[in-house]
């Protein structure tokens, strides 16, 4: 049955458009707030790296030569000392990865399950309520798991942890039971016999679509064979050095050689160096491939000039490409390459922000239109 | 919906859920445990440095390499088996894309499931044999889904008409 059109400024909307991708509907909101998300993971992200990530390796660094030190000097308790400092640095630095990657790994899920709605086969007002509850758990965990480190215990019910990490927790069971809703309702669909729901989105075959496709493919590849790379040639050295340059450590403050101690400690300070911009690169070129996969998908949405479409796809592949790149040159360039990754990052920003601002004026078309279409209301 | 989308979509589905299941489980029951391990036999071994003990240095040194061996694959593992579930949920949601006939499609998803849980299942298997089996598995994994990831990406730059991915 043909659809019916409305007509609006430059463009005509079908109703199966403004049905499934209506004001405040399940895909809506998952796409909207997984992308919001995402940006907000990435300056996060981009914000830690400038001001902190090197700043508190240089602090871990430096505990772990005081500890070598005064191993050194015999003295066993400033060891100690020194090692809860190593820990309570680390735990700094793991709660703001952590809070980095799981507003990032949540909107690469919202996107997923914005892409996957039509085929959940409950009501759109259940639909509604998984979206809002995976929203509320998806900002709650990180924001909470970001606190861990700055509320500790104080006030808290329980001995061992605090109220930040309660409410983390929390923000991960809501995550788990709206995704756990979402995946009954595909079961559903799957398992039933249910009529094909008709999904305009994944028969885009638009350039710029298929740019963000191919090239978050190429990406992921990319990053499967660094990795493999990695893992082949690097990865059992790596770790063959990181037990002899602590046992050299170890054995030469026992021994009261000095010089051992400095050369293990600035080897081992170079061999975390390497390790880290490895696991980096490989990380980051998967995971942008995947999001350029995705984003792939929601290219009718974007409400842009097809020129600037393509424009700000090629900014994302582009950024998604640098970046990896510079992370993995940090080592033979230090900061300059430093620089490079950061600017690949607002790169990548720059264009998930316009693709957004895109995704919100076609919502803005859509509700315009909406509100001229007579009893209008009564297809929410 | 064809055979090799649905094959990605409900495998990767199953595999995200294997995958969050076994980090779970490794959250609640071993991670803490295997941290405190880390952290207690490396902080022993520089203390028995101070005492100028040797044989405690050595004994905690190796305790703090097995210790990190194995956490390190049990992270790596749950990271990449839920990191593989979403990367053959996504391309199942595009496979119509990969113009390629059904059945070499049908061959190339086989080729990633396959390769997504027997990678990261090497992976696992080397926290209890530092043997060449785990190992191969884990190479022949990984070649399963470089491979079939290669292939998936030439159907996609490949001319030739695809059916509709609409339904």
């Amino acid at each position: 049955m043909p659809s019916s059109r409305t007509l609006t400024r430059d463009s005509l909307i079908t109703e199966s458009e403004l049905a499934g991708f209506a004001a405040m509907s399940a895909r809506r909101l998952f796409l909207l707030g997984g992308i919001a998300l995402i940006l907000t993971g990435m300056i996060f992200g981009d914000i830690f790296a400038v001001f902190t990530l090197h700043q508190n390796a240089a602090q871990v660094g430096a505990n772990l030569a005081a500890a070598a030190n005064a191993a050194l000097a015999g003295n066993r308790h400033v060891v100690l000392a020194n090692f809860q400092n190593v820990g309570a640095f680390l735990e700094n630095r793991g709660t703001k990865v952590d809070t980095h990657v799981h507003m990032i790994d949540f909107g690469y899920l919202a996107l997923l399950l914005a892409i996957l709605q039509p085929w959940v086969a409950f009501a759109e007002t259940l639909k509604k309520k998984f979206a809002w509850v995976f929203l509320a758990g998806a900002w709650l965990l990180p924001i909470g798991v970001y606190l861990i480190h700055y509320v500790g215990l104080a006030h808290s019910p329980v001995k061992t942890i605090g109220w930040a990490s309660i409410a983390a927790d929390f923000g991960g069971l809501l995550v788990l039971v709206a995704t756990f809703g979402c995946l009954v309702g595909l079961w559903m669909h799957f398992g039933g016999k249910r009529i094909r729901p008709t999904d305009k989105l994944l028969g885009d075959r638009s350039t710029e679509g298929r740019m963000l496709f191919a090239g978050g493919l190429a990406l992921v590849l990319l990053g499967f064979f660094h990795g493999a790379y990695y893992a082949g040639a690097h990865l059992y050295k790596h770790e063959a050095q990181d037990y002899s340059l602590l046992a050299q450590m170890s054995a030469g403050a026992a021994a009261g050689a000095r010089p051992v101690v400095n050369d293990a400690l600035t080897s081992y300070g170079q061999l975390q160096g390497a390790k880290a911009v490895n696991i980096a690169a490989h990380a980051h070129s998967v995971e942008f491939g995947l999001l350029a996969i995705m984003l792939a998908f929601f290219q009718p949405y974007v409400k842009l000039r097809t020129t600037w479409k393509r424009r700000w796809a090629a900014v994302l592949l582009l950024g998604s490409l640098l970046l990896p790149v510079c992370v993995l040159l940090e080592i033979k360039y230090g900061l300059i390459a430093g620089g490079m990754a950061d600017f690949s990052g607002l790169l990548i920003i720059f264009a998930l922000l316009a693709m957004w601002i895109g995704i919100l004026r076609y919502t803005g078309e859509l509700d315009a239109s909406m509100a001229n279409t007579p009893n209008s209301g009564d297809s929410q | 919906m064809s055979g090799s989308r649905r094959l990605l979509i409900i495998g990767g589905i199953a595999l995200a859920v294997w995958g969050m299941g076994y980090g779970l489980w490794y959250a609640v029951f071993a991670e803490h445990q295997a941290l405190d391990s880390i952290g207690a036999s490396l902080a022993g071994s520089f203390a028995a440095a101070a005492d100028r003990n040797p044989i405690v240095m050595e004994t905690s040194l190796e305790q703090y390499r097995e210790a990190k061996y194995v956490y390190d694959r049990q992270v790596d593992v749950h990271g990449h088996w839920i990191g593989l579930a979403m990367l053959l949920i996504v391309l199942g949601i595009g496979f119509e894309r990969v113009n390629f006939p059904e059945r070499f499609r049908q061959f190339l998803a086989q080729g990633l499931l396959v390769g997504a849980v027997v990678f990261p299942l090497g992976v696992l298997l080397q926290t209890f044999s530092h043997g060449p089996l785990p190992r191969a598995i884990a190479i022949a994994g990984s070649g399963f889904v470089i491979v079939s990831l290669l292939g998936s990406a030439v159907g996609v730059v490949a001319r030739g008409s695809s059916p509709s991915a609409a339904d």
